[in-house]
């Protein structure tokens, strides 16, 4: 059957006044392929070829997408296409009126993203103050009658605030936490060593959160993004390349996924040369690692494959270099000992005691640094 | 949760938006980071889910509309199954 997509994250910019060590955008977001942002022309008729594609669900993110002037106007004409759209916001300086402003321009839901749950910890971590901020913002979220999602990305310096996490979550009246363990890619995969967790602190994190699925019902959905080095098969990444999903990036470029632009074997096509249906359906990028006719062995012969559709080309291309490779969190994997010796390596400067690697933290001038040296 | 007397009052949860899905030719209920398809007769109940109506209105008005009855239990376990997802709501 032919892959319609489904859903669509604009990511609006790169621009972000947070500097989380494990963003998700490219380590060369500061550079020249990202830097001349769509038009609110341009980023309108993507939503438009979008819609006409299939696409109900409209991610708006970042960087920070409150950066953009022009989230309004892009909002409203989310809501006249009958797109249901979702902000995804550090909520720095995110004021009432302005949320107030997307709510009549038709914005469904907010996610708005905590580092930790205590101030100290998560302005930390951010490389920016604001905690409180968010707090703010949380409370004006409820206050105008939004759905709210709490984002937090879990590693090895806020793990052991799960419940924390949790509870802050139930007393904001969230509807949704999503705890996500880091996935390794961008700059997460560059400071893999210092955010990769303990095997014990999982454990014990996965513990509250069924203990607190159990007692919170359908009062707040508990979300848990499984930490995929310390599993034993590959996550389903993106429900299979190409197949239902689509990021498109500030400039332009069409990814199946926001980390995708790190393969460089592979050439993606922009909405400003193409139409957005013919990229999808015809460009080079987005066909090659379709269906399963690409899959080597031992994807090609496992049952699993129709499950998690050979893993993440990302993750292959990142640890191995081939972006075709099986995925090597995969115990069937070749490469499976790379993961393996990564995760016992953190395990034993753990109990050595060994204080962790320090933090490259994503700014514009360590962005700039990192691509000059590749 | 208790299942729904035939005094209740279904609504949608605000989160939740009823939309035409035209490329798929179907009707789909979206709400944060998902979406539930639905068939003909699951959009008609939802459409009927009006903040107003009890579920005994809204079974009574379907059941007119097909000349059909006991059509009770059907939309009873369609919303029971919403509900259970958080999608529907019960009001008094």
């Amino acid at each position: 059957m032919e892959a319609k997509p489904l859903w669509l994250l604009a990511e609006l910019t790169y621009k972000c006044p947070l500097q989380c060590p494990y963003c998700s955008n490219p380590l060369d977001f500061a550079g020249a392929r990202f830097r001349t942002e769509l038009t609110t022309e341009e980023w309108c008729r993507v939503f438009r070829e979008a819609k006409a594609l299939g696409v109900l669900q409209l991610g708006l993110s970042g960087g920070e997408p409150l950066l953009r002037p022009d989230l309004e106007t892009l909002v409203a004409t989310a809501r006249e296409l009958g797109l249901y759209s979702s902000l995804i916001t550090s909520a720095y300086r995110l004021t009432k009126d302005r949320l107030a402003a997307l709510k009549r321009a038709g914005l469904d839901h907010v996610q708005i993203s905590v580092q930790a749950a205590d101030a100290e910890l998560s302005d930390r971590i951010a490389g920016t103050v604001s905690h409180r901020d968010k707090l703010a913002a949380y409370r004006y979220t409820k206050e105008l009658g939004f759905p709210l999602t709490v984002n937090v990305v879990l590693h090895r310096a806020n793990l052991h605030q799960v419940e924390a996490l949790i509870r802050l979550a139930e007393l904001l009246g969230a509807e949704r936490i999503e705890l996500a363990n880091t996935q390794f890619y961008g700059w997460a995969f560059h400071n893999r060593d210092a955010l990769m967790p303990t095997k014990a602190q999982l454990d014990a994190a996965w513990q509250v959160v069924q203990r607190e699925r159990a007692r919170l019902g359908t009062r707040l959905e508990i979300v848990w993004v499984l930490p995929d080095y310390h599993e034993q098969f590959p996550k389903p990444c993106m429900g299979g390349w190409a197949r239902a999903y689509m990021t498109v990036t500030p400039a332009g470029e069409v990814w199946p996924c926001h980390a995708a632009g790190r393969i460089t074997t592979l050439r993606f096509e922009t909405v400003r040369e193409h139409p957005l249906e013919w990229i999808w359906r015809e460009s080079e990028a987005l066909q090659r690692f379709r269906g399963e006719s690409w899959m080597p062995e031992p994807c090609r012969s496992c049952a699993r494959r129709a499950v998690d559709f050979g893993g993440c080309r990302c993750q292959a291309f990142l640890v191995t270099g081939d972006a075709g490779a099986t995925d090597p969190v995969c115990s069937l994997a070749p490469h499976r000992p790379v993961i393996d010796a990564a995760v016992a390596a953190v395990e034993r400067a753990t109990a050595a005691r060994i204080a962790p690697p320090s933090l490259t933290y994503r700014a514009a001038p360590a962005s700039r640094a990192l691509a000059a040296k590749e | 949760m208790n299942p729904a007397t035939s005094a209740a009052v279904p609504r949608l949860h605000p989160k939740a938006r009823l939309q035409r899905d035209d490329v798929r030719k179907r009707d789909v209920l979206l709400y944060p980071e998902g979406l539930v398809t639905l068939n003909p007769t699951g959009a008609e109940i939802l459409g009927l889910c009006d903040g107003v109506r009890s579920l005994a209105d809204i079974v009574a008005t379907l059941e007119q509309r097909y000349g059909a009855s006991g059509l009770e239990r059907d939309v009873t376990s369609f919303l029971e199954g919403l509900a259970a997802k958080g999608l529907v709501l019960y009001g008094g």
